[in-house]
């Protein structure tokens, strides 16, 4: 009895897991690799960064090659050797956004300051040293833009969802179609729309409202096709319980169904505002860019933040174009704040309250 | 405690008319969503409808050559007035641009982007997955002016660069000559930017098509002995293709539209340029930008019916691409 208690319990293993052996062998790759396209890159007239992460891509991919030939034969090589490449493909991938995110900072924080956010431009240029005008008047123009085309798009997408999850009648097939061929509208003929159904015959000069418009027709596909996909996500055992307590289904829709999806909901909508808020094409041919505050959304040129960094960059110089990266940092953080916000919100379990 | 046994029974209710007629709440519940769910029929028919009255006329003069010619100019005559008979509209050169330009950036986004969705469906440690996916969902949200700005101030940069070398390598393709030595701005490099502009969209395509092979499947494989890469041959793959395509579709409507990134990054000039490094190009979004500053009326028009022509082919390339993503959803079990 004792003999058979005292045996000790095997520890749980784990045969797929790296050993410490292979996460050497993997280190001495590496190392080998770096040092190959160190060598390589000292001793031929290739120069620069990329060339360095190329040749290490490559004599990396090769090393690993053989050395999986020798230990497990032909198939555990192309195996590994595919692995390195989804691995390449990836960091390139990532690429871009690191180089993106750092030159936004590394080019935009010199113009950041205070005055930033309560001066605007009117009497201002924009090769003015940096530190005189400010972002008041495009910060407004882009909320009111923004906000205005929310109100128009979040209903008409949240119904159009809810008729394709709860109505699913004759044309749910045609209008899911629809939606999605919507969302690949190019935001420039949203724009020449707008500037041929309304700034030409109706109101013949631009204003604010307009480029709402033309944003509220890019965000609707957005937002209808992501609260559908939190619409279908709710159990039906809510609407069947909604029903069976004898609820029309205005009821239940009204007082179960978007409730329990109401997370999901504001996550569709900041995901639409995500879209546009940097949305430049349209905003270029529908509302102005005034360098003043304007608070009226029917009247007078807007500017707006696409449009600030837009003149920014046009007008070439190194202060104007510090401008122009000024302005994007900031679009860039406003993006990122609703980007995760609606992140945050999706993580949360639909249905809860 | 007795007088639940005195209590009279329950009187019998009267009887009810059951219906399957909705209530009057219920109509005009319905009659509300319908509307808003048809509203994207209305505007899609509304944008095609205002486009053609006002392309019309460009359109009718011009037929076909307005497709096939390349030369873009709206005379004016001696009164300072438009001219409509020596004015010509040929949207070749842009349409041809517009192809060239996509199709790059295709080529570079697209095998990236698969490579990116296999290594994060099967290959990514879950935390590195999360992460990562995080960071391409949000490249998709960046505004296409700050695609355009880092393309010119970042990318212009080690794009020349680049090619230089394909130019001074593989010349003898007639695609890489250069007939005057300016690398600077040329459809190469936009379509690169918009390679990076299609990863997020072709990745996240990828990757919900990948995550849905079927699991007995790839344990079949595995179970065989295969290796990793065997099973993504044998299963993964053949599930995936023609969903993938469709995703590579997406991309290239994507790619098409795309208007201020290309702006930003290509000297856009109106000539049919087929040497990919050379300063010049553009594409119909550009080009309808470029020229919409200083137009009269009348080139407004013409402007106009191109971007008819535009909005008629993302609209063809965007539905094949969805038919083809939804069949395979459908086909795989």
């Amino acid at each position: 009895m004792s003999t058979i208690e005292k045996l000790p319990t095997p520890k749980p293993r784990k045969p797929w897991a790296a050993t410490p052996v292979d996460r050497l062998k993997t280190a001495g790759i590496i190392a080998v690799a770096a040092l190959v396209s160190f060598l390589l890159v000292a001793a031929t007239p290739l120069k620069g960064k990329l060339a360095y992460a190329v040749v290490f891509f490559f004599t990396y991919l090769i090393i690993d090659f053989v050395v999986s030939l020798l230990k497990a034969g032909r198939p555990a090589a192309i195996d590994s050797l595919f692995r390195g490449l989804a691995t390449t493909t990836i960091v390139i991938a990532i690429t871009p956004i690191v180089s993106i995110l750092v030159t936004v900072w590394a080019r935009g924080h010199k113009g950041l300051h205070w005055t930033l956010f309560t001066k605007d431009m009117h009497s201002n240029a924009f090769t003015d040293p940096v530190i005189q005008g400010g972002l008041l008047h495009a910060i407004i123009g882009t909320f009111l833009l923004v906000v205005i085309a929310m109100v128009i798009s979040v209903p008409i997408g949240i119904l159009t969802a809810l008729y394709l999850t709860e109505i699913r009648g004759r044309f749910t097939r045609p209008i899911e179609f629809l939606v999605q061929a919507m969302s690949g509208v190019p935001s420039i003929v949203a724009g020449l729309f707008i500037y041929a159904a309304i700034l030409v015959p109706l109101t013949k000069a631009v204003n604010g409202f307009q480029g709402s418009l033309a944003l509220a027709i890019l965000m609707i596909p957005t937002v209808a096709r992501t609260s559908q996909e939190v619409l279908k996500l709710i159990p039906s055992d809510l609407r069947e319980a909604g029903v069976a307590l004898g609820g029309t289904q205005w009821r239940s829709v009204a007082l179960v169904v978007v409730p329990a999806a109401r997370s999901g909901l504001i996550t569709a909508m900041i995901l639409g505002v995500a879209r546009v808020a940097g949305e430049t094409a349209p905003i270029l041919l529908l509302t102005g860019g005034s360098g003043t505050k304007n608070y009226n959304i029917f009247r007078g040129s807007l500017g707006s933040l696409p449009n600030y960094i837009w003149q920014a960059f046009a007008a070439g110089t190194p202060e104007s174009i510090t401008r122009a990266w000024t302005g994007i940092l900031v679009l860039l953080v406003i993006v990122v704040i609703l980007f995760s916000a609606a992140r945050i919100l999706g993580n949360r379990k639909v249905g809860k309250k | 405690m007795s007088s639940t046994l005195t209590q009279p029974p329950a009187t019998i209710p009267p009887k009810r008319e059951i219906t399957t007629k909705p209530r009057f709440s219920d109509r005009v519940f319905r009659g509300v969503v319908t509307t808003g769910g048809l509203s994207s029929l209305v505007i899609l028919g509304l944008i095609l409808i205002f486009l053609l009255v006002n392309g019309y006329n460009t359109l009718k003069t011009q037929g076909l050559n307005f497709l096939t010619s390349s030369n873009w100019q709206a005379a004016v005559n001696d009164a300072g007035k438009f001219d409509p008979k020596n004015s010509h509209f040929g949207l070749a050169a842009m349409l041809i641009g517009t192809l060239i330009v996509a199709i790059i950036a295709v080529l570079v986004g697209v095998p990236i982007s698969v490579g990116a969705a296999i290594y994060l469906t099967f290959y990514a440690p879950n935390a590195i997955k999360k992460i990562m996916v995080s960071a391409i969902d949000l490249m998709a949200a960046f505004p296409s002016v700050l695609f355009g700005l880092w393309g010119f101030f970042v990318l212009e940069a080690s794009g020349e660069y680049w090619a230089k070398l394909l130019n001074k390598y593989l010349s003898w393709i007639p695609l890489f000559k250069l007939p005057a030595p300016y690398v600077n701005r040329s459809p190469f490099i936009a379509g690169l930017v918009l390679a990076v502009m299609i990863i997020p969209i072709v990745t996240s395509i990828s990757r919900e098509i990948f995550s849905q092979t079927p699991l007995d499947r790839m344990q079949a494989a595995y179970a065989l002995g295969g290796t990793r890469f065997a099973m993504l041959r044998a299963v993964a793959f053949p599930y995936a293709r023609s969903g993938i395509v469709g995703g590579v579709m997406l991309g290239l409507g994507r790619a098409m539209g795309e208007t201020v990134a290309v702006y930003t990054v290509l000297n856009v000039v109106y000539q049919v340029n087929w040497h990919i490094l050379f300063s010049a190009g553009g594409n119909v979004a550009s080009m309808i930008l470029l020229k919409f500053g200083d137009a009269s009326p009348e080139e407004i028009k013409a402007l106009m019916a191109a971007g008819l022509v535009l909005f008629v082919l993302t609209l063809i390339v965007n539905s094949l691409a969805n038919i083809i993503v939804t069949r395979t959803g459908k086909s795989g079990r």
